[in-house]
């Protein structure tokens, strides 16, 4: 029996993170406001009320498109998709069916992996109804939020693939800065088709629709490849229908079948006109483009660091731009620091997605005082906490290590006179009689009391030093 | 028009046209007044204007507004049932302009309920009487505003047109109507029809009222995305046609024609002539699909504008509804009028899945052979010629069990909205039975004062 080729595509709903909506002027961040409270009369679809189109939302589409090394199709048309419900106030979506804005581009991923984008469209996401047994409500603050929809080729072949694209999607939308990225709050939402086959001919497909977690979409291909197998070995048919996840279970439940499929009756949007842009336009877009994912994995590659302390970096928009601002400082500092952010700030709790960091140069400046033995590596961990997060912002490291009074202590002159305070204390006669004797293992103690008296900001190898040059 | 000054008291003009309407309740022009409203703001000019202070271009004019005009001042109901109860929050980027140039909006016209027909027959709150024969229909959709200003109520009122639906009731009414180029003015705040095709524009008794009334609600409106640039803005005198040519539309001017319009319209063409313009006769033969296309791309608008109306937000609910499905099903059903569900019914089967491309595209393809037709002629030619109307006005309930009769009675006004071009109609005569008969001048996008131009070239005073 061969093997079943698993075939994965996937659409994602990114929520651009504009000033305000798609199409109207009210405030797009409704975190923590009152339901109802962010809605225009454009969103509620009072009687008259016409979409203007938000050139933010375009550049952001275009910075999405560009991250996704997509061609960005400089004339692009908007649609009216129709169905009622209550959370879609029109009775249409203003979608783009025909002329996307986004057109065909592909993702690397991590795994060396690529996965090709088909095209991605901008539309407005619909409001979010709530249900109560006997009524449901709506809440019109979403109605108009501005959606990138991204649609991939049926590339992907397993669970962990798909998650993997997921995750680097997610990275690549964060670093264009088009998305706040919050999953939890529904900012990425996923559609997965699945289908599996024998052959080279695809499979029928099922689509899963609104799965808004990396987790969920890797368990959901797992259980429908599953369950397609399972149904296919037993001589069935897989139906093409839409399915709901249930995370609780890990179940997938039939929704709509194929034959209740909806006739949205897509016509060209009258009131929008098309987006026309400039190539000198996206050239400008292009030009202001941060470095993404990709291109920092390939600078620190020379670093020879783990590949999860890299991916745990890259993860992080701040943290690899300051990596590779030391990396262009002094490429030397750079692995320190790489390490510094692995074990230090990325243990810190509650690490914010876009908590502040002091400069590159600061932290190349930071590296280079543990490697002058100026500070010691401990300390130096210290000083890189008071460096994030708006803390100590305009001080150098230098100046906070000082303040801090964590400078080692290199002065011969300084250090030998404390040593010889403390070879004068009476508790270290016998270890310094000891040393004189050729027992260095005493030496330890010594130190240590040095170290003590000094404040920990002497300089451990030269307090060893001067100590058996003072007692040989 | 008289506008208020020292000497002339805006509340004298608002009372007198008030009075008027009284006098003229019989016609049904009116479908609400706004009294109270108006008499404030017509003491608030004449305060202005004791103060020394410019109180606008239009200060103190009573004007009438169609009623699918949102304005926060009373109901707007766009003669629809489903919003007989409706007030708007907001008001229209037109009449905002025009308010704010000082003239006072007396009451809200008739039309057809939600501007679907050309008789204003549809209105849920019954007819309009023609101004010259009360058994005659008004013309439509904007009936209503037609009316009021042919009556002398007002000296202007605002209306929209989609397919004819300012052109038609002007030309049935005897007075001059104007339906500008595609953009000129915003649409904001206007009860949508056919978002491609909804133009607004006015009805007034001579030229140069329609100009300047024209020339205050045109320009750019960020709320629009479809305006252009204001245009409207030359002295009348200096709108000149370049070529003084003007083609006669022969495909306008035979069979099925009434004798008496197209005896009128060559009438008006005389005129001209003595003017020193050159008159040729002209074919566009494409001009007959105008209509087919139309039907297509129009409902599918319509279909697609009159979904917001499902009972869940504002407007009519019915109490019938026991459930989400009947919310929707109830509600349109009781709220419509069989012409609003006649289009739903054309548009979205026009647009489901499988004939778009054979209607709706098609028909889009046709509308530019079209619109590259009008374009040819215009090489040649400063306008084009032709009757509004086959015929005056005709009797109420007359066409109302034959709905392709009525839609028949569009076919030379529904051209130039498809090419979003302006179109004039001007008075040119009255029929034997003293029916106004009205003439049709057409140009290319943006010439509309060039078009009154020509018109005040050979208007009666």
């Amino acid at each position: 029996m061969s093997e079943y080729k698993i075939t994965v595509g996937i659409e994602c709903h990114v929520q651009l993170n504009t000033k305000t909506k798609l199409f109207s002027g009210v405030d797009n961040d409704a975190t923590d406001k009152e339901p109802n409270s962010c809605v225009s009369p454009v969103d509620y679809a009072l009687p008259g009320m016409l979409p203007v189109l938000n050139k933010v939302a375009v550049e952001k589409a275009v910075r999405a498109g560009l991250a996704m090394n997509c061609k960005i199709n400089l004339v692009s048309r908007f649609d009216r998709k129709h169905y009622y419900y209550p959370d879609l106030p029109k009775g249409y979506q203003i979608s783009q069916m025909y002329q996307p804005i986004i057109g065909a581009g592909v993702v690397h991923l991590p795994d060396g992996s690529d996965v090709h984008i088909e095209h991605a469209h901008l539309e407005e996401d619909a409001a979010k109804s709530t249900h109560f047994g006997s009524y449901s409500l709506v809440d019109l603050n979403r109605a108009g939020t501005p959606l990138l929809e991204i649609v991939s080729m049926p590339d992907i072949h397993s669970a962990a693939q798909a998650r993997v694209y997921c995750e680097e999607l997610h990275r690549l939308m964060m670093y264009a800065n088009v998305t706040n990225g919050d999953l939890y709050q529904g900012n990425m939402r996923f559609d997965v088709n699945v289908s599996v086959s024998k052959t080279d001919k695809l499979g029928t497909r099922t689509e899963t629709k609104n799965l808004n977690s990396f987790r969920s979409v890797e368990r959901l291909i797992e259980a429908e490849t599953k369950r397609q197998i399972s149904v296919l070995e037993k001589g069935g048919e897989i139906k093409q229908q839409t399915l709901g996840w249930d995370d609780a279970t890990g179940k997938t439940t039939p929704q709509r079948g194929k034959e209740n499929a909806q006739d949205y009756r897509y016509m060209p949007e009258p009131d929008v006109p098309p987006i026309v842009l400039e190539q000198s336009y996206v050239d400008k877009v292009a030009s202001e483009m941060p470095k993404m994912p990709a291109d920092y994995r390939s600078e620190f590659s020379v670093l020879n660091l783990d590949d999860s302390a890299v991916e745990a970096i890259v993860n992080y928009p701040v943290l690899a731009n300051r990596l590779s601002e030391v990396c262009d400082k002094n490429v030397k500092l750079a692995p320190r620091v790489a390490n510094w952010f692995a074990s230090v700030l990325l243990a810190e709790e509650n690490l914010d997605k876009d908590f502040s960091l002091a400069t590159g140069a600061e932290l190349a400046e930071l590296s280079e005082m543990v490697e002058k033995k100026e500070l010691s590596s401990t300390a130096a961990k210290e000083v890189l906490l008071e460096m994030y997060d708006h803390k100590n912002t305009s001080k150098t490291p230098h100046q906070l290590a000082k303040e801090m009074n964590l400078l080692q202590e290199n002065d011969t002159d300084a250090l030998s006179a404390i040593i010889d305070e403390v070879l004068a204390m009476p508790e270290c006669a016998k270890a310094a009689e000891d040393v004189r004797n050729g027992e260095m293992k005493a030496i330890g103690f010594l130190v240590g009391q040095v170290m003590k008296k000094s404040q920990g900001k002497a300089n451990p190898a030269s307090v060893n030093e001067l100590i058996r040059s003072k007692l040989s | 028009m008289k506008i208020a000054d020292k000497n002339t008291k805006a509340v004298d003009l608002v009372r007198a046209a008030l009075e008027k309407a009284k006098e003229c309740e019989d016609y049904h022009a009116f479908i609400s007044m706004n009294e109270a409203h108006a008499l404030d703001r017509a003491r608030e000019i004449d305060a202005k204007i004791a103060r020394g202070e410019d109180a606008g271009r239009l200060a103190g004019v009573p004007f009438a507004l169609k009623d699918n005009y949102l304005s926060p001042e009373g109901h707007t109901t766009a003669a629809a049932k489903m919003l007989e109860n409706f007030i708007s929050p907001i008001t229209a980027t037109a009449v905002a302009r025009i308010e704010a140039e000082g003239a006072i909006m007396i009451g809200r016209t008739n039309l057809d309920a939600y501007a679907h027909g050309g008789s204003t027959e549809n209105s849920y709150f019954g007819p309009t009487s023609n101004a010259y024969d009360k058994t005659r229909v008004s013309g439509g959709s904007s009936g209503g505003s037609a009316v009021a200003v042919a009556l002398g109520i007002v000296p202007f009122a605002l209306g929209s047109d989609t397919g004819g639906s300012i052109r038609q009731p002007a030309s049935f009414n005897g007075v001059y109507g104007v339906k500008p180029t595609f953009g000129t003015v915003s649409r904001y705040g206007v009860v949508a029809m056919a978002s491609s095709t909804d133009t607004m524009g006015c009805f007034a008794k001579n030229v140069e009222d329609a100009n300047l009334v024209m020339s205050i609600m045109a320009g750019k409106d960020e709320k629009d995305s479809t305006t252009l640039d204001d245009f409207w803005t030359k002295p009348l005198e200096e709108a000149k046609p370049a070529k003084k040519k003007i083609g006669l539309i022969k495909d306008f001017m035979g069979e099925g024609v009434d004798e008496e319009v197209k005896a009128a319209v060559l009438g008006y063409a005389d005129k001209l002539k003595k003017a020193g313009y050159e008159i040729e006769e002209i074919s566009m033969p494409t001009l007959k699909y105008a209509l087919a296309i139309y039907y297509i791309v129009v409902p599918a608008e319509i279909a697609s504008n009159l979904s917001r109306y499902d009972g869940i937000r504002y407007g009519f609910r019915s109490k019938e509804a026991k459930n989400l499905d009947e919310i929707y099903s109830k509600t349109r059903d009781e709220g419509f009028m069989p012409e609003n569900k006649r289009r739903i019914m054309i548009g979205n089967f026009v647009l489901s899945s499988g004939f778009f491309d054979a209607y709706y595209l098609k028909a889009q393809k046709a509308r530019t052979l079209l619109i590259n037709e009008y374009n040819k002629a215009f090489e040649k030619y400063d306008a084009l010629l032709c009757p509004v109307a086959p015929r005056p006005a005709f009797k109420i309930g007359e066409n109302t069990s034959d709905p392709l009769q009525m839609y028949l009675e569009d076919i030379m006004t529904v051209p130039p909205s498809l090419a979003g071009i302006p179109g004039l109609s001007i008075p040119v005569g009255k029929s034997k039975a003293g029916l106004p008969i009205g003439a049709q001048l057409v140009g290319p996008r943006q010439s509309d004062q060039t078009l009154l131009h020509i018109a005040a070239e050979v208007e009666e005073k």
